[in-house]
């Protein structure tokens, strides 16, 4: 039809079914040899069209309404995150890659900060590579609250246009974001592990896993502005403290209408075994149903202990009620991305598999050779992690002089 | 009081597997579930109507196969299923999607609470509850491990943060999104299956719901998917032993650099 997004020119189909094997959707089928597709499933991901040899299959072009003066939007921004009036080190990753972006199209890169009495914070956002800071502060922005903090970045996007706007993966991030993101109008790609400038048309490239990082997939948001994206914990590096540097601090004016609230937090309450944050950790131990009981966390804590790590767990030893559902890695729990993974006793079920492969190195200890998360480990060892673990701690109190 | 559950069909990941000569996801014979966060969701939709009293609705946007997942959230013990489904909505990223289910609540009209799963394990992108929730200008509460209070008109729930929880208050109507820890979802019942197989599913055109047609499928998209590959697999790794002292030795000694940095 066409009003469709895509539609295969049937003069031109051969037949050959290329497009069948390319589509990563299931969505193309062969019908009396010319190929259908199934818009249901399609997400016009363009995999058939590169495939395609005989220029058959089109995508439709946008319409020129849609599109708007990009020439307006200035400046990468960065949406620091803030608890307890401390800044959270996603901020200065993001930072970090703000600052090359930036750099690559020749603009500025602006943090916004928002928190109650935190303007003796501005400076450690500048000594992380920002030119500018706008600060938003009052004491209804002491602590994230979706409401007034979706409402006065609204305005600050309304009010100075920025071109690209970064934000980090994490809870307080993924909820504000997406309220920003659809009253502003504008693209947001969820969990960004790459980030990049197209050199022709300086849109940005943005990648991320899918499928629990079974594939990939770059998006770009080519008619909207501005372009906003989250980004996963560790993937990106954070951006080194230069003192010395300058920036400006602009004050943004914040009438009564925009703090108030429809929600209202009653209290809050750390967790006390979440000593380190799983998805901050550069190092994270890691158990499974393999330590067979409980209390032999504990041999995994000690080896945690000595190296300042996190603890995770597979969901097998959540879901035995081992440990808290805050410390499950993988698909229903989280998505980490350390320096170090030691996986204890883990078999490594896709779903594992799909929060943790990122890691930099892992390394596997499991008494199954044909254990699938050998498949993924840099050093694998098949044996028995309660015999192996403590031998390792002791090795690491003598590197680490611990 | 009426809970409207959005739910979504996914293919279950533990079939899917690369085809290692096209680099593509295999889908063939991959069976279609619901996405597993969402069955929180329908477990704590019911859970409420228990309490409280009213109806479950378990509201889907997807291909016409997906009134399996509506028909499956029946069994459970939702009291109904609308499919909203169309070739328009074809190319929908989360900004398109969350319109179209908005215009779909719309259409239902007397909700109290929209509950979701706090993301899908396909797109995993979490944007599509606060999404609705903004189109419709209701507040949220995301990532809820727990309902603690509930009445006619407001809800205190517990949402998961990184370092711990905080206890959130919100008037109603407002949107949800569960995370694994909030409940143990049912099993389906013998007289729920019964009421699935004969339920009458509701099904929605664009047209029905009054979509503004900018507004949906690739043209209300902002966002385009570019590229799709297959990520570099994983160097082969190297396979350390031994005796276990000397395997902790070897491992300690490889690791050397990394401790020190991480420690640093």
């Amino acid at each position: 039809m066409a009003n469709d997004p895509i539609t295969v020119i049937e003069e031109k189909c051969v037949g050959c079914k290329q497009c069948v094997k390319a589509c990563p959707f299931d969505a193309i089928e062969m019908q009396d040899r010319v190929a259908r597709i199934d818009l249901t499933k399609c997400t016009v991901c363009g995999s058939c069209v590169e495939t395609c040899k005989f220029d058959a299959i089109e995508i439709a072009q946008r319409e020129e309404s849609s599109k708007i003066d990009h020439a307006r939007f200035k400046g990468v921004w960065v949406l620091a995150e803030q608890f307890d009036g401390h800044i959270e080190s996603i901020t200065y990753e993001l930072l970090g890659e703000g600052r090359k972006l930036a750099d690559d199209l020749g603009m500025e890169l602006c943090a916004v900060l928002l928190g109650s009495d935190i303007g003796g914070r501005t400076q450690e956002l500048i000594a992380r590579g920002a030119d500018k800071v706008y600060l938003a502060d009052a004491p209804e922005l002491a602590y994230f609250s979706d409401e007034p903090y979706a409402k006065v970045i609204i305005k600050m996007i309304k009010d100075y246009a920025p071109n690209i706007v970064l934000c980090g993966a994490t809870t307080v991030g993924r909820s504000l974001i997406s309220r920003v993101a659809v009253s502003v109008n504008a693209g947001l790609t969820a969990d960004c592990t790459g980030l990049a400038i197209d050199p022709e048309t300086r849109n940005l490239l943005q990648t991320r896993p899918a499928f629990g990082g079974n594939i990939m997939a770059t998006i770009v948001t080519p008619d909207h502005r501005p372009q906003m994206s989250t980004v996963r914990h560790k993937v990106m590096k954070e951006a080194e403290v230069d003192a010395s540097r300058t920036g400006e601090v602009i004050k943004v004016e914040l009438t009564a209408d925009l703090l108030t609230s429809r929600t209202r937090r009653l209290r809050y309450v750390a967790e006390e075994t979440a000593t380190v944050n799983i998805a901050e950790a550069n190092i994270l131990v890691s158990g499974g149903r393999g330590l067979q009981k409980p209390e032999n966390f504990e041999v995994i804590a000690e080896l945690a202990k000595v190296l300042k790590a996190g603890i995770g767990a597979s969901r097998a030893a959540v879901d035995s009620n081992w440990v808290p559902y805050s410390h499950q890695v993988g698909q229903t729990g989280k998505t980490v991305c350390p320096k170090l993974y030691i996986a204890c006793g883990i078999s490594g079920q896709i779903q594992h598999l799909a929060g943790m492969s990122s890691a930099e190195t892992i390394v596997a200890i499991n008494r199954d050779p044909d254990a699938p998360i050998f498949s993924v480990a840099t050093y694998g060892i098949v044996g028995d992690a309660l015999e192996i673990i403590p031998k390792l701690t002791a090795e690491c109190r003598k590197i680490l002089g611990r | 009081m009426h809970f409207v559950v959005c739910i979504k069909q996914v293919p279950d990941t533990h079939d899917v597997r690369i085809n290692p000569e096209t680099n593509t996801l295999m889908r063939e014979g991959v069976e279609s579930i619901i996405n597993p966060f969402d069955m929180y969701a329908i477990e704590e939709a019911i859970r409420l109507r228990e309490r409280l009293g009213g109806t479950v609705t378990a509201l889907t946007m997807g291909p016409p196969q997906a009134e399996a997942a509506l028909r499956e959230a029946i069994a459970m013990g939702v009291n109904q299923g609308i499919l909203v489904s169309d070739r328009a909505f074809a190319g929908s990223d989360t900004w398109a999607t969350s319109y179209t289910l908005s215009k779909a609540l719309e259409k239902i009209g007397d909700y109290s609470i929209i509950l979701f799963g706090k993301q899908a394990s396909d797109g995993d992108t979490a944007q599509v509850g606060p999404g609705v929730a903004t189109h419709l200008d209701l507040p949220q509460i995301t990532y809820v491990r727990k309902v603690e209070e509930v009445d006619a008109s407001r809800i205190v729930a517990e949402r998961l943060l990184e370092t711990g929880f905080e206890s959130i208050e919100s008037p109603l109507p407002c949107v949800l999104t569960v995370v694994k820890e909030i409940n143990e979802p049912r099993l389906p019942s013998l007289k729920g299956k019964m009421a699935a197989r004969k339920a009458e599913i509701v099904k929605w055109t664009a047209a029905d719901i009054g979509g503004d047609p900018e507004k949906l499928g690739l043209n209300g998209s902002p966002t385009k998917v570019v590229k799709i590959f297959t990520p570099p697999p994983r160097e082969g790794g190297e396979m350390i032993e031994g005796e276990p002292d000397e395997i902790a030795r070897k491992l300690a000694g490889k690791l050397k650099d990394i401790l020190i940095e991480a420690a640093s």
